[in-house]
């Protein structure tokens, strides 16, 4: 096999997403040579999310081709340790996204900052339930980071972003019309937050009648025209829905496509390369140091790009499995429970209640740019726990998305499955029904790991990457409560139907659920239970970071996005302030 | 107005025209012509089936297809090696195989009232198919029913936005609903949605960005 050798360059990122754009753009402005380093192709939102055809959801949502082409790569799955993992032949659960902007391009906006909680979850536990409280098996570790330290950096990305919100706790004092159990913020947000859709105003009225506070979550859907830290400039959000799986046709949604790249675009000491997978990090003869990586280009030649340091910002399975296939850190093995890499893999329990009405219309398919109204009482441990059986929780939430026909219309249960019947409740009920979700988080268990497949191969001839994962009881007891406390503040809005779901029996891969797969390659103030350190680097090759919501110990309720986006402006800080100035270990 | 009572006719990419016939009498039974107007069968979804199992997606083309293959559980999803082409060729010749053994006719040749215990016999896996569990088949014909119901008549289905007009959807979205979400009270309807096709075929007026001018149904009551 012929390999290509490049000219060395300071920095090479491996994936283009939300955090791979963001160190591009940083280490580019700062005077570092920087290749950055996609599998999927170029994507240009003005051509391919034109209007009118923005608005197709069977193009962009049925059949998207900027969804990881699984003919070339999956995973594989099974619930259980004694069971044969078999490959996920089609999507379902979760959308990876395979493109130049990667799922930061397809997201739905929600901008949530994590609780301070979220960072600490396990001595927080400890310090107010005692020791006991935790659930059995449970691995959730503190991230060895505090929301105070991250907070500059969630500022940072909110100026990227554009997004647009209410305080709800300026400085430590709490502000009206804002989310009061959030952590304290320097400063508001960027813009104005959503006006509440007819759904969204009704849940809140009641949920206000009940004693909870509602408010407008913050979104990337920007609510105003808005010129970035890059000075890059968002359309306004007209409220028209086809958002997640779409790209925003008035250039409102934040995303790499529209608050980062034309930015990092316009240094000549920065280059995009698309249609290159990267298939291995190269280590030199100890092991201890990278010097580069190999990747396969769109001609499928292998090519071996030399860098200073590997910054690695794929999906959660990709930055996983690249880490296995290059040997950096000792694989997890959960019988032993020694290991580092592929440990913590965590996802989301998502409920809902759905609700009917008879003598309500709600203009259901306006929204999107996440137009939401939540409360935040029944997240994380905003709440008293004692007794409870689990930690952690959830926020209930009305998302107005703008419903787009093919996926949204919903009918009572009880209702035909097809037929006239089935007709009648989907014309009457499409625009007389909502749902509201019960988003909540998930803890990290032993034996929820990945690791690398051992039947199951990609195009390349290389091990797919293999996910254990089943919901467990305590999480399964979050959702059924949190769900029926949504449930509460449905009755309260008098439906003539409606029915609740909770996450209840064995996770399964097939319906769609969330994108926001994480673990995996943790990070933590412990190299015998993490892979990264503070600082997001490779305790054991320290000029290699790896970026994404791999890094999470465990994962919080809220979306990831948000926090992902501002561990990629704290590690390009870290690199441009500390690393360069003095390569080596930063902890 | 259009004749929104039939759909045009049409010629095939992939399908016989046997199982078109076996498409278009299903369909009539899925979602079927009522006092609420016309249905699938109407809206052309047969022949947006049969440009979707002429595309890549009808191949599988995107789906991962290395093996070993194995059966797995429920939760492990779908491990069929059969493509949508094959599913639809084998789920057709088969269910007209046990319709003739047991009723002496094909599908789309029987009472609608047996078609309609066919349906739910398939639908809960109760015919033995030699090649496919029977859910399997009835879950991607319905699934694409419903696609075809709804997608932009460009595809070849929802033939006269059927689908739209059924639910009140009003297709491409005008320029700016900013003003109007929070007008909690007021139905916002359409004399006729948008289609990307209406645009592109120059039927309906578009805005310097390219959205569409929707003619709102005034609500009863709003000022003029």
């Amino acid at each position: 096999m012929t390999v290509t050798k490049l000219k060395p360059v300071d920095a090479v990122v491996v994936g283009v997403g939300v955090a791979g754009s963001i160190i591009c753009q940083e280490l580019a402005a700062a005077g570092l040579s920087v290749v950055g380093l996609e599998r999927g192709r170029m994507v240009d939102p003005a051509q391919d999310f034109a209007m009118p055809y923005a608005h197709d959801e069977f193009r962009h949502d049925s059949r998207s081709n900027l969804i990881q082409n699984l003919s070339r790569e999956t995973i594989t799955f099974r619930n259980a340790m004694s069971e044969t993992a078999l490959p996920m032949r089609e999507i379902g659960s979760f959308r990876m996204g395979e493109c130049v902007g990667g799922a930061g391009v397809l997201w739905g906006g929600l901008s949530w900052r994590f609780l301070p909680w979220d960072f600490e979850t396990h001595s927080r536990t400890v310090e107010r339930y005692g020791k006991k409280h935790m659930p059995e098996d449970c691995t959730n570790q503190d991230w060895g980071i505090t929301y105070d330290e991250l907070e500059p950096y969630y500022d940072q990305f909110e100026h990227i972003y554009g997004v647009s919100g209410k305080a709800g706790n300026l400085n430590g004092e709490i502000q009206t019309g804002g989310n009061p159990f959030e952590g304290a913020r320097s400063r508001e947000y960027p813009n104005p937050p959503t006006q509440a859709t007819h759904a969204g105003h009704l849940f809140g009225q009641a949920a206000a009648s009940l004693g909870f506070t509602p408010f407008s979550p913050p979104t990337s859907g920007s609510t105003r025209e808005y010129t970035n830290l890059y000075k890059l400039m968002l359309g306004q959000c007209q409220r028209g829905g086809f958002c997640s799986s779409f790209t925003c046709a008035m250039g409102a949604k934040g995303s790499p496509l529209t608050a980062v790249l034309p930015a990092a675009m316009k240094r000549s000491n920065f280059e995009l390369r698309a249609l290159c997978n990267v298939i291995k990090v190269n280590l030199d003869s100890d092991g201890k140091r990278a010097v580069g990586v190999t990747y396969i280009d769109a001609r499928g030649r292998t090519v071996e790009q030399p860098a200073d340091i590997v910054i690695i910002t794929s999906y959660t399975f990709n930055n996983t499995r690249l880490l296995l296939l290059s040997g950096i850190g000792k694989p997890y093995d959960p019988v032993s429970n020694t290991g580092v890499v592929g440990r913590n893999y965590s996802y989301q329990a998502t409920g809902s209640v759905k609700l009917f009405f008879e003598d309500k219309t709600f203009n259901s398919f306006m929204g999107g740019g996440g137009s939401c109204t939540a409360i935040d009482d029944y997240n994380g441990d905003n709440y008293d726990h004692s007794g409870m059986g689990f930690i952690g929780g959830g926020y209930i939430v009305v998302n107005s998305r703008g419903a787009a026909p093919i996926n949204n219309h919903p009918v009572p249960s009880g209702t035909a499955s097809w037929g006239s019947g089935w007709k009648k409740a989907v014309a009457h009920y499409y625009d007389r029904s909502f749902a509201i979700s019960s988003h909540g988080g998930c803890q990290s268990y032993r034996t929820n790991y990945l690791d690398l497949d051992p039947t199951y191969k990609d195009a390349n001839g290389l091990p797919l990457i293999r996910m254990s994962f089943d919901w467990r009881e305590p999480d399964l007891k979050m959702s059924a409560y949190v769900t029926k406390k949504a449930a509460e503040i449905a009755k309260a809005l008098n439906p003539s139907k409606m029915s609740s779901n909770p996450v209840s029996g064995k996770y399964n891969i097939v319906p769609y659920q969330v994108n926001h797969n994480t673990g995996g390659v943790i990070m933590g103030s412990d190299p015998s239970t993490s892979v990264l350190n503070k600082y997001l680097q490779s305790w054991d090759v320290p000029n290699v970071f790896v970026i994404g919501a791999s890094a999470f110990p465990q994962n919080s309720a809220n979306a990831p996005t948000e926090t992902v986006g501002a561990l990629a402006c704290w590690v390009a800080d870290a690199i441009k302030e500390q690393y360069v100035k003095r390569p080596g270990l930063l902890v | 107005m259009p004749d929104s009572s039939a759909a045009p006719a049409n010629a095939w990419l992939f399908l016989t025209r046997a199982e078109a016939r076996f498409i278009d009498a299903a369909l009539a039974r899925l979602i079927p012509a009522d006092e609420l107007g016309p249905g699938a069968k109407e809206a052309n979804v047969t022949c947006f089936i049969d440009r979707q199992l002429a595309s890549g997606w009808g191949s599988a083309s995107r789906l991962y297809r290395m093996g070993p293959w194995q059966d797995g559980s429920p939760q492990q999803g779908n491990q069929s090696r059969l493509t949508p082409q094959e599913i639809y060729r084998a789920g057709i010749r088969e269910t007209n195989l046990h319709c003739a053994r047991v009723h002496g006719r094909n599908f789309d040749a029987l009472p609608v009232d047996i078609q309609d215990g066919i349906l739910k016999e398939l639908q809960d896996g109760k015919i033995e198919l030699e090649s496919l569990g029977s859910k399997r088949f009835f879950n991607m014909l319905w699934k694409n029913t419903e696609e075809g119901f709804f997608a932009d008549p460009l595809y070849g289905g929802n033939h006269d936005k059927i689908g739209w007009k059924l639910v009140g959807f009003p297709g491409v979205a005008a320029a700016n609903y900013v003003d109007l979400i929070g007008r909690h009270d007021e139905p916002y309807r359409v004399t006729e949605p948008v289609s990307i096709l209406d645009i592109e075929q120059g039927r309906v007026q578009v805005d310097a960005q390219g959205s569409p001018k929707h003619i709102r149904i005034k609500p009863a009551g709003a000022p003029k």
